[in-house]
């Protein structure tokens, strides 16, 4: 495998953007991405575009082809990817595959993602469809919330973790998304707050889970010749990429307290990668809801099965803690607009990487110069790691 | 903030007939109080759903098998914000339940308190017809 880099990195305003098509929203992103890289669209020999509601929340039913047309990418190589909400990092996967094999030199991984334009109930419907629909919807509407509070209910039974603990990750990630200009959510919030919010579907609460949200972001991909072709300056190459799946069914999981697929996607990219997650200076990771990202700690090693409400207590994920995670304001206050999510994760990573992270009171201190993406798609369906280091 | 201008896309009603034939019998088992799984012949794996195909052996020759209505809930929600096919019910638990053969079960949780619902606690599976006539099946207290 030839030797892969992030060279252009470029990401939408989060939030409702209803001022925008499908089409316009992946310009946003995409623009800026390739005068980062300092290319032309005609240099993109392939386009891997993530989105997952296509003809479902909005009304394009090719995405990629639209999207494509009007970012003038027409004849590259072209296909959209579906992970679930990990269709971003599957667009990634797949450029960097591209790349890695030899057969192009320049790919760009497109995540958009516009949720905006139906209204709550049909979008609660739809990703309550998002599991397996006969056995699992059709007669008992589960909902998202309503599988991660499956997951929640299960951890607080087994480990204590308790709903302070779980607002905490809320305060934490609305903190840093006070601090980054295209967050969904700007406002800072309070444990009380959370506590006091709405039930959404017992025990997560409204502030336990992530918004609705429109965005798009864009990655472009570069062989190691063209990186000095090109004269890239700060080049972060792709040094782990892991990823792996689980069932389909939640009654056919081996528990409730953390998702198989993100231990074994993790484990895939740190040995790939050759490192271990102390190594890491900053990471993000999929924080749908609260409980998300307290089982990612644990599934990704960031700390022992059931010590990651006592990591968010004691800050060791905030900005000088032992690892900062989600100081993007995470997917929970960023926003999360499905299929754009991985790629807005490495654009995140990428400005930290290079130490251009928007504002400096959000840059995480860098030592080794690596980070980790964690992307999981569906209820623990799909899960994708990528490291990236500078 | 004013609305941002829009136009509407052309409506359309999205029904999908969804072939059972090959897992009739769980559906006419239902219907009988009963609630079936499938059993793999030859690797002996059994499925819950029920699957006409072994995803283990890749064998399609498969045993219809009762299952006991013995269950102990691993996990559980209550589903206050409800999809659209879902807002003429009132808020409901799912909960997901082992039976004593192995295999788990995703259903409703009916006729407790939901402060009366603990992981690890025993509940009984039954099926039923609801009253639109659909077949589904539920945990319920034990008797």
């Amino acid at each position: 495998m030839n030797k892969v880099a992030i060279i252009g990195v470029g990401c939408s305003k989060f939030g409702v953007r209803n001022d925008v098509n499908v089409a316009e929203l992946t310009f946003e992103a995409f623009k800026p991405s390739i005068e980062d890289a300092g290319i032309t669209p005609k240099d993109i020999e392939f386009v891997a575009v993530g989105s997952t509601g296509a003809g479902a929340w909005y009304e394009e039913l090719l995405p990629a082809v639209v999207s494509a047309e009007y970012c003038g990418l027409t004849g590259a190589g072209l296909a959209r990817c579906e992970a679930a909400c990990a269709s971003g990092s599957a667009a990634f996967s797949m450029a960097y595959w591209a790349v890695a094999s030899g057969q192009v030199k320049i790919a760009a991984a497109l995540g958009v993602e516009k949720m905006r334009e139906i209204d709550t109930p049909t979008m609660m419907e739809w990703i309550g469809r998002a599991g397996y629909y006969l056995w699992e919807f059709h007669n008992f509407g589960l909902t998202f919330p309503g599988y991660y509070a499956l997951y929640a209910s299960a951890h607080m039974a087994k480990y204590g973790t308790t709903e302070e603990d779980l607002a905490l990750v809320a305060v934490k990630n609305h903190k840093y998304a006070s601090m980054n200009p295209i967050a969904h959510f700007r406002n800072r919030i309070t444990v009380d707050d959370a506590l006091s919010s709405m039930i959404i579907a017992a025990p997560l609460k409204l502030y336990d889970c992530c918004p609705v949200t429109d965005g798009a972001a864009s990655i472009i991909l570069a062989s190691e010749e063209k990186v000095k072709e090109l004269k890239i300056d700060t080049p972060v190459w792709v040094a782990g990429l892991g990823y792996a799946s689980g069932t389909a069914n939640m009654s056919k999981r081996l528990d409730y307290v953390g998702l198989e697929a993100s231990v074994s996607a993790s484990q895939m990219a740190y040995k790939m990668a050759n490192v271990s997650p102390d190594q890491l200076d900053v990471a993000v990771v999929h924080d749908c809801f609260t409980i998300a990202e307290i089982m990612a700690y644990e599934d990704i090693g960031l700390c022992k099965k059931g010590e990651g409400g006592k990591l968010i207590r004691e800050g060791q994920t905030e900005i000088g803690g032992k690892i900062p995670v989600n100081i993007d304001g995470g997917l929970k206050a960023k926003g999360h607009p499905i299929g754009t999510t991985g790629c807005a994760m490495i654009y995140e990573l990428t400005k930290q990487l290079r130490e251009e992270a928007v504002e400096r009171s959000r840059q995480a201190p860098m030592k080794n110069y690596i980070a980790l993406a964690h992307n999981v798609g569906g209820t623990g369906h799909y899960c994708y790691v990528t490291i990236l280091r500078r | 903030m004013a609305a941002m201008p829009s136009i509407k896309s052309r409506e359309v009603k999205i029904v999908h007939d969804i072939p059972i034939s090959r897992t009739l019998k769980f559906w006419e088992g239902l219907k009988e109080g009963k609630i079936l799984a499938t059993k793999c012949k030859k690797c002996g794996k059994l499925y819950f759903p029920p699957s006409a195909d072994c995803a283990a052996c890749l064998s399609s020759d498969m045993e219809w098998v009762e299952l006991s209505n013995e269950a102990t809930i691993e996990t559980f929600t209550h589903v206050v914000v409800r999809p659209t096919t879902f807002q003429q019910e009132k808020p409901y638990t799912v909960a997901i339940g082992r039976l004593k053969e192995g295999v788990r079960v995703l259903a409703w949780l009916t006729g407790f308190k939901l402060s009366e619902v603990k992981v690890g606690m025993k509940a009984k599976l039954v099926a039923k017809t609801t009253t639109d006539g659909r077949l589904t099946y539920e945990f319920t207290r034990p008797e």
